[in-house]
């Protein structure tokens, strides 16, 4: 009998059969999350529906040493659920329960495969939501919100999933129950909630999450101003900042963004225009009049040539769509594109934006810019043909351009987490003592290392291999960036 | 000035020898944890602002900056720290980092782990290492910045922290209601679930207190519309957050802060109660024994300190379940793995 079939027969033991895909057409579609250019055909997929059953996988696991990934929804952008050589694939998509609602409280526990939207969905009857918007919140779990502390547009104001949840009930490796947090708003202890937000599924699996919700705003407005340059731009969102102002959201997009979204869905922004910004305000509604309004004027200060502030709901999501189109609009321009994720000090986006066309230039690609101006979180979309075989050069492209955020005193990833995409890049951002305590960290999570091995922190052997080993916080040269 | 070496020194030869050490921020009172036996290693003088940019909303400073001169220099470009933390002449901001106490404004604005973007510290083997960064979106390597956020200097000390800073609002008025007790909870809980420029709400018997923020003319629409009293100022707050008001110095009980469900009643335990946080954090003045009170927060999914009134070795902090308390153990040693800074402050074996 293989090691594969010996499992299964132990699994049977935990979960229904049913529960246990095994035929290469079940597991194929788990073979890659949104990061598609990395895929592997998984060795076993479970699907657990009680948590019962996980802890018993998971002493399973940990008693054989057979190491597991832990799978939300699938849409993370950095390859965190890529499936292992032989290794377990849990998904997670059973445990889709809102499991109470209180609204005096203003909180909802809920399982982790639950849906971002969903939970906005069942507290709105309570005049209440959940803040935090990835883009993809209509598919993303909020488990996979909490491993990859997953941000969106509102983040600004709002914060990131770790400032909006208020406790995580996680397993251990060792299948052990540990409750991080309380329901104040603050727990005993080091804060381990923290630490597990962004931790990739690396050190525990969530299985209950109690998320805080928020009154809705009472009133949102929209405005969306057109510059011709994107240094004038980038100053407009820094003056309404320092005029004290703090927005919803504070969205840019270039020139190659604007017009192939126009292409796409004519959402009515100017083609002429170099850089858009849309910037919505929200909460009662005499204070937002009155910033929807100071921020109209640092604008107009800032050389816009046109400011429009959306009259109705339909204008106002009309000012969105072309935001929220941005992807299938390029990837409508281009067979494939790769999506970057770094973020920077604002007061630099125009300068690096103009080093991202550069880089661009160089390797004859293509790049258009849709970032979250507000907060520095740039999104390079590198348009490419993988027929063509340019993927490695279009991820040289990538890391240079990561590597330029690190230099501006930025970091690798804003929002979509390490997987295995950024291993590399991780080399350039921190120090081997940093990566040290990042692996002493795992290990006192899991000590054997069979939680999600391989992904988020590069091991010291691969960092000396490119040669970043003694790198620390952008203070690199230029050394050519090898790939083994 | 920079005395990062010097520091560094220090905890290098303590590591080598495994002698303790007592880190001290501003030299305050040790009156909050439990006591530590060990050399003192002193921040005091490891101070300055490093990095501020007011459009990029993030201040780098030393550890041992006083939180007061942090604040004036923030002031002056009107802005401000929004966990708004409490602070004594001497506090220092890594000492209030490491404390992760909060004021009146946390529900509203975050607490002090939700503004620490990054940290650069030194580790219990004395390396100089840094966490997280000076930008607002940042998910590179486990979040070790956040984790310092009150760990007490028991995994690190704090050389430089990078915060998130605020705007100070246009306009801050305070407004009273009179309230009896049974009252209070379902007041706030109602407040809480509206959206209004509350920036602090609290009740202290028999008094509702409520404070707004932001411009004049919302201020004034949302006081018409709450039909509650105003007060000439703020100081209310400022005396809640620094403990001044009746409720903490009169009285020889002991004082407990309680984590809690904001709605869910207070425990049946005796003593006088003050809410604050809309109900999220509750102070209790009693004789009550600490066993019983862990028990109560325990049972309510909060979580209790015992903040004045304990002995050196007594108990401070809610006891953590076993599985719980092995995470933490394990931390530590990565971190700290001879147990030389403060050891003991937080937890007897940590
Ligand atoms: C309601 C309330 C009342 C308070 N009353 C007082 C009071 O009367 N007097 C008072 O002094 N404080 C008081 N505090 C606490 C004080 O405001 C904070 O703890 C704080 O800012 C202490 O700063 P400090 O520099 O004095 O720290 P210290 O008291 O020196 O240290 C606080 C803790 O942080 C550690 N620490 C200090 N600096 C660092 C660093 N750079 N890196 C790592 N760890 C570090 C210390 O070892 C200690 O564990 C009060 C807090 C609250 C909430
Ligand atoms: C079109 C599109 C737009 C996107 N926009 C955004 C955006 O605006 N902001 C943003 O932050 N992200 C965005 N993303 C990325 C992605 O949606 C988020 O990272 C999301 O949080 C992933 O959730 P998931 O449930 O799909 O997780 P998965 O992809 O299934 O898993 C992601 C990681 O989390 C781990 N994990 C999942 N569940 C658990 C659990 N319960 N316990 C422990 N570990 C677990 C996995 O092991 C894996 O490492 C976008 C993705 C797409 C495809």
């Amino acid at each position: 009998m293989t090691r594969r079939d010996a499992m299964i027969r132990r699994l049977q033991a935990i979960v229904p059969d049913e529960a246990i895909l095994r035929r290469p057409e079940e597991l194929k579609p788990y073979e890659c999350d949104g990061l598609t250019a990395y895929r592997r055909v998984p060795w076993l997929v479970v699907l657990p529906e009680h948590e019962s059953q996980l802890v018993r996988i998971l002493k399973l696991c940990h008693d054989e040493k057979v190491p597991l990934v832990v799978r939300g929804a699938g849409t993370g952008l950095s390859g965190g659920a890529l499936p292992l050589e032989e290794g377990l694939l849990v998904s997670l998509a059973r445990f889709d329960r809102i499991l109470e609602l209180d609204p005096l409280g203003r909180t909802a526990r809920v399982q982790p495969g639950v849906r971002n939207l969903a939970i906005s969905g069942a507290a709105r009857p309570h005049g209440l939501y959940y803040a935090p918007d990835p883009s993809s919140q209509i598919a993303c779990s909020i488990g996979g919100n909490v491993a990859e502390n997953a941000g969106g547009i509102h983040c600004l104001k709002y914060g990131l999933t770790v400032h909006n949840v208020i406790a995580l009930r996680c397993l251990t490796m060792e299948g052990e129950t540990v409750i991080l947090g309380s329901a104040g708003l603050d727990g005993p202890g080091y804060d381990l909630l923290a630490l597990v937000h962004g931790s990739e599924g690396l050190l525990a699996v969530v299985t209950e999450i109690t998320v805080r919700l928020l009154p809705l705003p009472g009133c949102t407005r929209t405005l969306l101003a057109a510059f011709s340059t994107v240094a004038a731009a980038a100053d407009a969102v820094a003056a309404v900042i320092e005029a004290g102002l703090i927005p919803a959201a504070m969205e840019m997009m270039d020139r190659p963004a604007i017009v192939a979204v126009e292409d796409y869905l004519q959402a009515g922004y100017p083609r002429e225009a170099a850089a858009l910004v849309i910037c919505e305000l929200d909460g009662p509604e005499a204070q937002v009049e009155a910033e929807a309004a100071a921020a109209r004027r640092q604008f107009e200060r800032h050389g816009a040539f046109r400011v429009q502030v959306a009259q109705d709901e339909a204008e106002r999501q009309r000012f969105w769509q072309g935001r929220k189109s941005a992807f299938p609009a390029i990837g409508r321009i281009t067979p494939d594109y790769y999506c970057m994720d770094g973020t920077i000090p604002r007061h630099r986006v125009a300068e690096v934006l103009a080093g991202i066309a550069r880089l661009a230039d160089k390797y004859g690609l293509r790049v258009a810019n849709v970032f979250h101006a507000g907060d520095g979180n740039l999104h390079p979309l590198i348009m490419y043909d993988a027929a063509a075989g340019e993927l490695e050069k279009v991820e040289r492209l990538g890391r240079e351009i990561l590597e330029l955020c690190v230099q501006v005193g930025g970091t690798i990833t804003g929002e979509h987490g390490v997987g295995v995409e950024k291993l590399d890049s991780m080399c350039r951002q921190f120090g081997e003592g940093e990566l040290r305590l990042f692996h002493a960290v795992k290990q006192a999570f899991d000590p054997r290392g069979l939680l999600n091995p391989g992904k988020a922190v590069p091991t010291l052997a691969r960092c000396a291999e490119l040669g970043g080993m003694h790198v620390h916080q952008g203070r690199l040269p230029h050394p050519e960036l090898v790939r083994f | 000035m920079d005395l990062t070496e010097a520091l560094q020194e220090q905890v290098s030869t303590s590591c080598r020898r495994g002698t303790s050490l007592r880190i001290v921020g501003g030299g305050s009172k040790a009156f909050y944890g439990r006591a530590v036996e060990g050399e003192v290693l002193a921040l005091g003088e490891h101070r300055g602002v490093v990095a501020y940019q007011p459009s990029e909303l993030v201040v780098t400073v030393r550890g041992g900056t006083p939180l007061a001169e942090l604040e004036q220099v923030l002031a002056a470009e009107g802005q401000m720290l929004g966990f708004e933390p409490p602070h004594f002449c001497p506090a220092t901001v890594g000492g209030a980092v490491a404390a992760g106490l909060s004021g009146p404004r946390r529900p509203f604005a975050g607490a002090v782990r939700d503004f620490v973007l990054g940290v650069r510290l030194l580790t219990g083997r004395g390396e100089v290492l840094s966490f997280g960064g000076q930008v607002m979106k940042n998910v590179a390597g486990f979040d070790l910045a956040r984790v310092l956020a009150g760990s007490l200097g028991t995994l690190g000390v704090i050389l430089e922290v990078s915060l998130k800073v605020l705007p100070k609002p246009p306009l801050e008025v305070t407004l009273r209601r009179r309230l009896p007790p049974q009252q209070a909870l379902g007041a706030m809980a109602e407040l809480m679930g509206r959206d209004l420029p509350l920036s602090g709400l609290a009740y202290d018997e028999p008094f509702l207190y409520l404070r707004l923020s932001g411009l004049p003319e919302v201020i004034e629409e949302t006081a018409a519309d709450l039909g509650a009293e105003y007060l000439p100022d703020n100081r209310f707050w400022l005396d809640l957050r620094e403990q001044r008001l009746a409720f903490f110095t009169a009285g020889e009980e002991s004082l407990w802060r309680l984590a809690w469900p904001p709605a869910a009643p207070n425990p049946d335990l005796p003593g006088r109660w003050l809410l604050d946080w809309g109900g999220a954090q509750r102070w209790l003045r009693t004789t009550a024994e600490p066993d019983a009170i862990f028990q109560a927060a325990a049972q309510a999914g909060g979580h209790a300190t015992w903040f004045r009134g304990h002995g050196p070795a007594d108990p401070v902090f809610q006891p953590l379940p076993p599985q719980l308390f092995k995470l933490h153990k394990a931390l530590k040693e990565a971190f700290d793995p001879k147990r030389i800074l403060n050891p003991g402050r937080m937890y007897e074996d940590l």
